[in-house]
């Protein structure tokens, strides 16, 4: 049925009445806008139901349809509503009013200016602005902290979870549920015993080689966390792009008198390198979006930008919170691309879906 | 098997062994090259285990040791410690005994090492008896001016307490390294005055409330979880793969957003002055003044977590629907079947995997949770986590603190082997 023969059904001049008579009770354009939502699209995304529906199946659909539609919208409302919310230019978390009359006055961006000038010892300085800002300014300082232990955590994870799961995956591989459980259970282990166990361990004089003081409030406990913490994501999605991998490849190659070195490069890596690189990308999210090693085990020098907004949200609520959440759904979205492009790829090159 | 008996001299039966080229016989071969194998692929995994055992599995160990182990006793009083160690238990102490005791107390009081301090001592025996910390302080004080017995007489003088034979039980208990009695203070139990395990006051109950808390805030966390994310994963599991690929992306988009955003925007969403007040306000549903209470308290804990752990119910869900061929329901109805009777009979016996894997998945994540229910929970949405933390990073009670958390530990694991069982590790999968 095409969109113009749709319009012509009685359903659709039922939706219409329906909206009107909602309009006229409520009096309200935003709320009818909202009914619309809610019974529109579920009507157009209706798809054929067989002659033979009864009238209970096809009311049955609709209602169905009309409830995914609220549960995609409790999705995804919460994270998109905050991107106008940080444009507010009161220092509230809440709509105003001039931002409900689209009022351009109600709208600034010196939330994203406080990312960078918050914490700076002369904002408004000319002369060694740049420094001043790298330097000093709390969440440049933050961000810093973030993507520098986020990348070398992501290093430890990736290059130890792809051998480990090269190894999983192997038919032979002894005890393998037993280690695949081990190797899984720093997602499943509570972060609070995590980091509590890590930050009795840490904390101990005398124990490890270079850090006479213990590795807690250093970096190195940070990285070490962290590299702990992205590990199981590294496991899962490696295993996954070997599940499926065609082993006689290996049998090829090696009959061919490739080198085990030669096969791992040439045959297995251009295969498995989409799984490493998205289970790195999650490594790395899992890094910059933790907080409870960073509250055990990190001193003040050491926050992270979860950790700033943890505080943040815990002693003074500011939009700042909001604009620097704004930009880290911006990441996610260039990262969810990225993994989803690079399964895409993945599967392309096992040739499971053309997709 | 015909090729072997075929190239093999005549000579070979089927009871003497194949041998190879070289003389070994192939079964021995086999099993030494299947063994060269098995350790290869041990080996690939050996970094990474070797990791994980330094950076997790020791440090949870350190966490299970501190729960049973407080030397505080011995470290600030060593010789009382070995001494008292023999007494019976009858009456009070000998003079001997007690003259460690005060020795002991003096040299602690110069003391300056941490943890070998009259303060710490003073807070263990505070954690077994409330209110006893300032009589540990003052007698310190005094101890180095009592310089001859009857020392008994000397303490009783500085205050009558320790006139009290319950209270020498109480030292002799403390002084020991491995101890019972935080698993007893994290199961709302203590020692009585006689030293048997009793329950503790009423009023002091507040840890086993909490774990109970805790595990039925889960489970409603997860039956929510279910109720929402079954019919969207029947939806997406329906759909052409065009456009349930799209609607993913409402999946994933908040499973790949920080979840410190998705708490600050469930604070915007919730407060009193935030977007649904101001929305029920604008269409008429309550009143500007009768504005509801949403966060700061166990109903913004729950439904935020259930935001945020929707997608781990969602994902395994799609994953099992999707293998479900739509043939099998149009069979059921072309047989006669109703509407509900063929998806209960039917359809939904073959998504119980992805219900167990999901139900399982949110269930030990949510038990664990920290940062949302410290963040939008206020007094009575927090959850044992937050106190765990509390007791590791403010009261500094550590002992205590991991008590809890191996508490908690094990109800995870239990929970974890369930899972392994049922669903099975490698089949966890993102996506």
């Amino acid at each position: 049925m095409s969109m113009s023969q749709r319009m012509k059904t009685p359903g659709f001049i039922g939706l219409l009445v329906a909206t009107v008579i909602f309009f006229l009770f409520t009096r309200s354009l935003a709320g009818t806008f909202g009914f619309i939502v809610i019974f529109g699209i579920p009507y157009f995304a209706m798809s054929e139901l067989p002659p033979y529906a009864t009238i209970q199946e096809k009311v049955g659909k609709y209602a169905f349809l009309s409830l995914c539609t609220l549960i995609f919208i409790f999705l995804i409302l919460p994270i998109l509503v905050i991107i106008p919310l940080s444009f507010n230019a009161e220092p509230y978390f809440t709509f105003t009013e001039g931002m409900m009359a689209l009022d351009p006055n109600a709208y600034s961006v010196r939330w994203y200016a406080d990312i960078v000038r918050f914490g700076m010892t002369a904002p408004d300085a000319v002369e060694g602005w740049w420094s001043d800002m790298w330097n000093n300014a709390t969440w440049v300082r933050a961000m810093r902290n973030s993507f520098f232990y986020a990348l070398l955590s992501t290093l430890l994870a990736t290059g130890f979870g792809t051998l480990a799961a090269l190894g999983l995956s192997r038919p032979e591989m002894p005890f393998r549920s037993a280690i695949t459980s081990l190797l899984i259970s720093p997602m499943i282990v509570p972060l609070v015993i995590t980091a509590t166990g890590m930050f009795f361990f840490y904390s101990q004089k005398n124990t490890f080689p270079f850090f006479p003081d213990g590795l807690v409030n250093r970096d190195i406990g940070i990285i070490l966390a962290h590299a702990t913490l992205g590990v199981p994501f590294v496991i899962i999605t490696v295993t996954a792009t070997l599940t499926g991998f065609d082993r006689s490849l290996i049998r090829a190659s090696q009959g061919l008198g490739a080198s085990g070195w030669t096969t791992f490069v040439k045959v297995i890596m251009p295969l498995i390198i989409p799984g490493m690189i998205s289970g790195a990308l999650f490594a790395f999210i899992t890094s910059l979006d933790e907080v409870v090693a960073v509250i055990f085990l990190a001193d003040v020098d050491q926050r992270t930008i979860p950790r700033q907004m943890f505080s943040g949200l815990r002693e003074q609520i500011s939009p700042t919170i909001l604009a620097v959440a704004t930009i880290l759904v911006l990441m996610s979205i260039a990262l969810l691309t990225a993994v989803e492009l690079l399964r895409r790829r993945s599967e392309r090159l096992r040739g499971l879906s053309p997709g | 098997m015909t090729d072997a008996t075929l190239s093999a001299p005549p000579q070979v039966t089927s009871t003497t062994p194949l041998i190879a080229a070289d003389g070994v016989p192939l079964k021995q071969k086999l099993a030494r090259t299947t063994r060269r194998m098995k350790m290869r692929a041990l080996f690939l995994t050996l970094p990474l285990v070797l990791f994980l055992i330094v950076s997790f599995v020791l440090p949870i160990g350190q966490m299970l040791y501190r729960s049973v182990h407080n030397p505080t006793g011995s470290n600030v009083m060593p010789n009382f410690a070995v001494q008292i160690e023999n007494w019976d238990g009858q009456g009070l102490p000998s003079d001997d005994i007690i003259e460690t005791f005060v020795k002991d107390m003096a040299a602690a009081r110069k003391n300056r090492e941490v943890g070998k301090t009259i303060g710490n001592l003073a807070t263990r025996v505070n954690y077994e008896i409330p209110g006893s910390r300032s009589l540990f302080t003052k007698t310190a004080r005094r101890a180095d001016k009592i310089t001859e017995g009857p020392y008994m007489a000397a303490l009783i003088e500085i205050d009558k307490k320790w006139d009290n034979p319950n209270l020498w039980l109480t030292l002799q208990r403390v002084t020991k390294d491995f101890t019972i009695s935080f698993y007893l203070a994290a199961t709302d139990r203590k020692f009585d005055e006689a030293g048997s395990i009793v329950r503790a006051d009423e009023l002091y109950r507040i840890y086993l409330p909490i774990l109970w808390k805790t595990i039925w805030l889960s489970a409603l966390i997860t039956a929510l979880c279910f109720i929402i994310a079954y019919p969207v994963s029947y939806l997406l599991s329906t759909l052409p793969l065009r456009t349930s690929n799209l609607l993913m992306i409402l999946v994933l988009l908040p499973f790949w957003t920080s979840l410190l955003v998705r708490t600050s925007a469930w604070i915007a969403m919730l407060q009193t002055e935030g977007i649904i007040n101001n929305v029920f306000v604008y269409l008429g549903f309550i009143d500007d003044n009768q504005r509801i209470q949403m966060i700061y308290n166990m109903t913004g804990t729950v439904i935020a977590m259930v935001h945020i752990l929707l997608p781990f119910m969602i994902l395994p869900l799609f994953s099992v629907m999707k293998t479900i061929p739509p043939s099998y329901m149009r069979a059921a109805r072309s047989m006669g079947a109703s509407g509900t009777y063929s998806f209960r009979k039917v359809y939904f016996p073959q998504t119980v995997p992805g219900i167990a894997a999901g139900t399982l998945l949110v269930f030990i994540l949510a038990i664990g949770y920290y940062i949302t229910p410290a963040l939008v929970g206020g007094n009575d949405g927090l959850l044992i986590s937050n106190l765990i933390a509390d007791h590791i990073k403010k009261t500094l009670n550590w002992s205590l603190g991991a008590a809890l958390g191996t508490i908690l530990l094990v109800v995870v694991l239990i929970f974890y082997w369930l899972y392994n069982k049922l669903v099975g590790v490698d089949n966890l999968k993102f996506g």
